[in-house]
This record gives C-alpha cells, sequence and structure tokens, in this order.
C-alpha cells in the first residue's frame, strides 16, 4: 500500500502518543513507588534514593501471601463449577434442543442486561438468611449465578453449530446423553471452554463491588476488593500504596504477557457475542 | 446479539439436523419426551443458580421499590412514593444525568478516537509497531478497574503526573486537584474511561477493518480518495456492526459504572460525580434507606435496557 510520506508520519506519531498515553500512568505508579514512604514525591521523578524496600513493606502489610491464596481459591471455586454447568445448559438448549429452549435461552439472555448493582442489595439480604455472608462463599455463589447468562449464551453458540450426527452414531452404540455429553461434545469444544474460562478468570480476579458489600474482612476477597481497603488504608502514604497496587497488578500483567493472543481473542469474541 | 431463525426449508450440512430433530419428533415421540427429560437436568444447576442470585433478587428490587425499609424493621408500603422521592432530590436524580455526560466520555469519545485509530494502524503500520501497540493499547482493559481508579487518582491529584506535564509546558495556572474540583471532577472520572475503553475500541474495530475487502480500499485511492474521505465513505459504513458492539460495551460501562468513580471520588466533589450505581450502594449500605436505593436500582436497569435495545437493533439489522 502506497500512503503520502507526510501522512505516513503524521499516523506513527499519533500512535506513539497514544502508546505513551497508555503507558506513562503505570511509569509514574512505578517511580513513585520507589520514593521514601509518607513522602509526597512529583508524578515523575526517579528518586534520589530508591526505596525497593517499599514493595516489602506493601507485601507484609497488605498481606500478600493470604491475598493470593483468598484469590487463587475464589478463582478456583468459581470457574470450574461455572464452566460444568454453563456447558451443560448451553449442550441442552444448542444441541438437544430441548422443548422450552427458546424460553430458556430468552431468560438467560435477559439477564446480560442487567446491571449488578440494581440487584446488589437483596443480594445481601439473602445471604444474611442463607448465614453464608462474610464468607467467601458469599462472593463464590453469586459470581457463578452472574456469569451464567453470558457464559450459557456462549457456549450454547458452539453447540449449536454442531451437526447431530455426531452424536447419531454414538447412540446406536448404546450411549446415554452424559457418556454422549462428556466423550464427545465436551472434548469437541475445548476451544470455547477454554476461552470461556479465560474470560471468567480474569472478571473474577478483578470483581470489586461483590467483594466490597458481601466480605468486610480484605483477606477473604479477591485481588481488587482487597486493593480497595488498602486504598483505604494508606489514602496518606502515596508510595505505600503505589507499591501495594504494582503487587497486585503483577500477576494479572504476567498472565496477559503471557497469554497476549488467547485473552485479547477472549475479550473480543467475548464482546462480540454478548 | 443475534440467534438464527430455522426458516430455511432446504437440506444443507448446516441444517441436516434440524431436519433430523423433525424426524425424531415425528417418528420416535417416546424417545424425544424422555431426552427432553434428560436434557432439562442438564440445564437446571445452571438455571437454579441463575434464578436464586440473578431472577430472584431482579424481581425482589422491584418489590422493595415500593415499601419504605431499613433492613430490619418491618416493611411499610409506599406505592410509588421512592420514585417520588428519587425525581424530586436534585442529588438522586442528577446521577442519572451525570450516567449520561459519562456515555460522552466513556463511550463517544473512546468509540470515535478508536476508529480514527484503528484506521491509521490499517493504512500506516501494519508491521511490528501496529501488533505491538495492540498489546500496549490493550493493556488497560485487563487491569483490574479499581487499580486503573486509584493509579488515576494519583496521576490526578495536585502533585501528579498531569499538572507536572502542563507546568513543563508553562500552563501551570490550570494546575488544580482535578478530582476535586466541581467543574472538573467529571471530565477527569472520564479520562479514566477513556484510558480503560479506547484500547478495546481499537483492537475490536481494526478486526473489523481487516475483514472488509482490500479491493474497496484499492478502488477508493484510485479514485484519489484521501484518508478523510476513505474514512467516511468506506470504514465507518462497513464497521457498522463493530461499531455497534463497541457502543453496546461502553455504554453499558459507562451507564453502570461503579469501580472507577467509586475509587477516585466516591460520588464527589458534592454529588458531582456521582452515578446511580454509587448512589444504590451510599443509600443501600450507608444509609440503609432500602426502598430509595431499589427505586433507583430499577430506573438503572430499565435504563440500560431503553439505551441497549436501539443499539442492538440498529446492528441486527445491518447483520442480515
Amino acid at each position: 500500500m502506497k500512503v503520502a510520506r507526510g501522512e505516513f508520519w503524521a499516523g506513527r506519531t499519533l500512535l506513539v502518543v497514544l502508546m505513551a498515553f497508555t503507558i506513562l500512568p503505570f511509569i509514574s505508579i512505578f517511580m513513585t513507588a520507589l520514593h521514601p514512604s509518607g513522602t509526597v514525591p512529583n508524578g515523575l521523578q526517579w528518586p534520589a534514593d530508591p526505596q525497593w524496600i517499599n514493595f516489602v513493606t506493601a507485601w507484609n502489610q497488605a498481606e500478600m501471601p493470604k491475598l493470593l491464596a483468598s484469590s487463587i481459591y475464589i478463582v478456583i471455586a468459581v470457574v470450574p463449577v461455572a464452566l460444568v454447568i454453563s456447558t451443560m445448559a448451553g449442550y441442552a438448549i444448542g444441541l438437544l434442543r430441548i422443548p422450552g429452549s427458546r424460553a430458556l435461552l430468552s431468560l438467560f439472555v435477559f439477564g446480560l442486561t442487567l446491571p449488578f448493582a440494581g440487584f446488589i442489595i437483596p443480594i445481601y439480604f439473602l445471604e444474611r438468611a442463607m448465614g453464608i455472608y462474610n464468607t467467601r462463599l458469599a462472593i463464590v455463589l453469586p459470581l457463578i449465578a452472574l456469569y451464567m447468562p453470558f457464559a450459557v449464551f456462549w457456549m450454547r453458540a458452539h453447540f449449536v453449530n454442531m451437526p447431530a450426527e455426531i452424536s447419531e452414531a454414538a447412540r446406536v452404540d448404546g450411549a446415554t446423553t452424559w457418556d454422549l455429553f462428556w466423550r464427545i461434545h465436551v472434548p469437541l469444544a475445548q476451544a470455547p471452554i477454554a476461552s470461556l474460562g479465560i474470560l471468567m478468570s480474569i472478571w473474577t480476579w478483578n470483581q470489586f463491588l461483590l467483594c466490597l458489600v458481601l466480605v468486610e474482612d480484605p483477606t477473604q476477597r479477591t485481588m481488587a476488593g482487597a486493593l480497595g481497603a488498602f486504598q483505604g488504608h494508606y489514602a496518606n502514604d502515596v508510595p505505600l500504596l503505589c507499591a501495594g497496587t504494582i503487587l497486585i497488578l503483577v500477576p494479572t500483567l504476567v498472565v496477559f504477557v503471557l497469554f497476549q493472543r488467547q485473552i485479547i481473542a477472549a475479550l473480543l469474541q467475548g464482546a462480540v457475542k454478548g | 446479539m443475534t440467534i438464527p431463525t430455522p426458516t430455511q426449508t432446504t437440506v444443507t450440512p448446516d441444517n441436516r439436523h434440524r431436519a433430523a430433530d423433525a424426524f425424531r419428533r415425528i417418528f420416535r415421540p417416546r424417545k424425544i419426551r424422555r431426552e427432553g427429560l434428560v436434557g432439562w437436568l442438564f440445564v437446571l444447576p445452571a438455571l437454579l443458580m441463575y434464578v436464586v442470585f440473578v431472577i430472584v433478587p431482579f424481581l425482589s428490587t422491584i418489590q422493595y421499590s415500593f415499601f419504605k425499609w431499613n433492613g430490619v424493621s418491618p416493611a411499610v408500603w409506599v406505592g410509588l412514593k421512592n420514585y417520588a422521592t428519587i425525581f424530586q432530590a436534585p442529588n438522586l436524580i442528577g446521577t442519572v444525568v451525570n450516567a449520561f455526560w459519562l456515555v460522552v466520555w466513556f463511550s463517544f469519545i473512546p468509540v470515535g478516537l478508536g476508529l480514527v485509530v484503528a484506521s491509521v494502524i490499517h493504512r500506516v503500520a501494519t508491521g511490528r509497531l501496529g501488533s505491538v501497540s495492540r498489546t500496549v493499547l490493550f493493556l488497560p482493559q485487563v487491569i483490574p478497574l479499581v487499580a486503573a481508579g486509584i493509579i488515576w487518582g494519583w496521576l490526578l491529584a495536585l502533585p501528579g503526573l498531569v499538572n507536572q506535564i502542563l507546568k513543563t509546558f508553562g500552563l501551570g495556572a490550570l494546575a488544580r486537584a482535578w478530582l476535586g474540583d466541581f467543574d472538573t471532577a467529571l471530565p477527569a472520572v472520564g479520562v479514566v474511561g477513556i484510558w480503560v475503553l479506547l484500547g478495546f475500541c481499537i483492537v475490536l474495530l481494526l478486526t473489523g477493518v481487516s475483514k472488509v475487502d482490500p479491493a474497496l480500499y484499492e478502488s477508493a485511492r484510485i479514485d484519489g480518495a484521501g484518508w478523510f474521505r476513505e474514512f467516511v465513505a468506506v470504514t465507518i459504513p462497513l464497521l457498522r456492526y463493530e461499531i455497534g458492539v463497541c457502543l453496546t460495551v461502553t455504554v453499558v460501562a459507562a451507564l453502570a459504572a461503579f469501580d472507577i468513580i467509586w475509587v477516585t471520588t466516591a460520588g464527589g466533589p458534592g454529588s458531582s460525580t456521582s452515578v446511580p450505581g454509587v448512589q444504590i450502594y451510599i443509600l443501600g449500605f450507608t444509609q440503609r434507606a432500602i426502598g430509595p436505593a431499589s427505586a433507583l436500582a430499577v430506573m438503572l436497569m430499565a435504563l440500560v435496557v431503553l439505551v441497549i435495545i436501539p443499539i442492538q437493533y440498529l446492528t441486527k439489522e445491518i447483520k442480515q
């Protein structure tokens, strides 16, 4: 493609400016995190004497090992269960076409439009009544349910395109619907299941409002939820707050760099389908 | 969202299973009934979770919105009084106005700018710079919104990076605590939204641009169209579906915003950045005014549906 030279450089400059806009905030908090705790440095200034110890202090004060364990616990409790039950539902609605499939699909799709803040108050009272308020279960159960509209819709989109002959052959051999599902259809659905798993893991890790409302103890929350509490404690100590934020960002950034292709693809497909 | 409707009548590999379905329905009624039953067992766990933690709370919100209740003492039926309260209190109905202002920042700017950048990347940076910029610009989309809020809370503070840059360019007179100023707090929060959502829009629109038949761009260029003509005549019309998706995602992000605002301003100063999500939290969990909080929640949910439906309708039209 031939493009005029002026336009070429104007376009490239625009790109570089936008990348700077994206990256500078990260550099700023990194430099700030290295200033002595309790001081108020400038936004972008390399410290005379970098205080790497701030990361250790933040690690200990934020009880980072507990936070990591809690976040991993919640992801492990939410994602596999949500994957299994949404895949089963998508299979029944998309491939088995059970009676009432259309109504069921509409019911799930309806949930896609509901903002979570809209029904958080009844969830709070429900969990108090169930006696799970302020436990990790208080985050896990509603999260699984919250993912259902998207997850079922996503898996149904896969199963609706699967030809029925695949099951027909095995059915003749006497396999039950349950066998067919696990031995044939789940292995064939690996790609959409993996993308959905990535999406739900990121959403769980980043969940904030749910943690804020349903769990008072920050060490029982997810990373993002704990970060909110951390901010409350260190509002006046900017370097430590920045150090804590970086520690909480590192796992996400590492995972993103490692799996960027899959993550970008999954998030885009998620938006297009949702 | 597109839900295919089974209208074809010819048997193609795509709809052969539908024919098989029909066959089974006619000739083996007993079998299908049993399969239906087993099928419902497959849906049951997902349905149960969804009904208990989404549908029932959704209905409860509507119910609560007609009562005066503090969460402890018995609830008293008050009819539509909670809705009247919301419309009469400037700080409550103002949250809806603010939400619409946020749409400009969270949605119109990222989608508009995203379109320009996507077409620029497509034209001048197809190589290494293009793929690097894709990754970099996408970065804010994967970090927690809370972290984005904390980062920008510091950047926009009085000694923060934004004011430092202004001073370097001799614009020190403009420096201020951006999030603490009644005039600038909402645009400042809006900039955080741009930072988070711009990359997402660019990358999504870029996939749309790359699907456009290159011959169209070729012929536009042969006709002597410059970047702008090509942008208006080729890129925008052919990307209407992707634009619709971007608009849907970002408009919902604006109307249902909570994390970024809670962390940066908590709705302040005054209620200049307060949005429905934040106000529902304050009413419901700090002031224990469950009735008005639920009424506002119902309004928020209705608002999202009302705004999304036209966008969805437009994108669907285009696909057919």
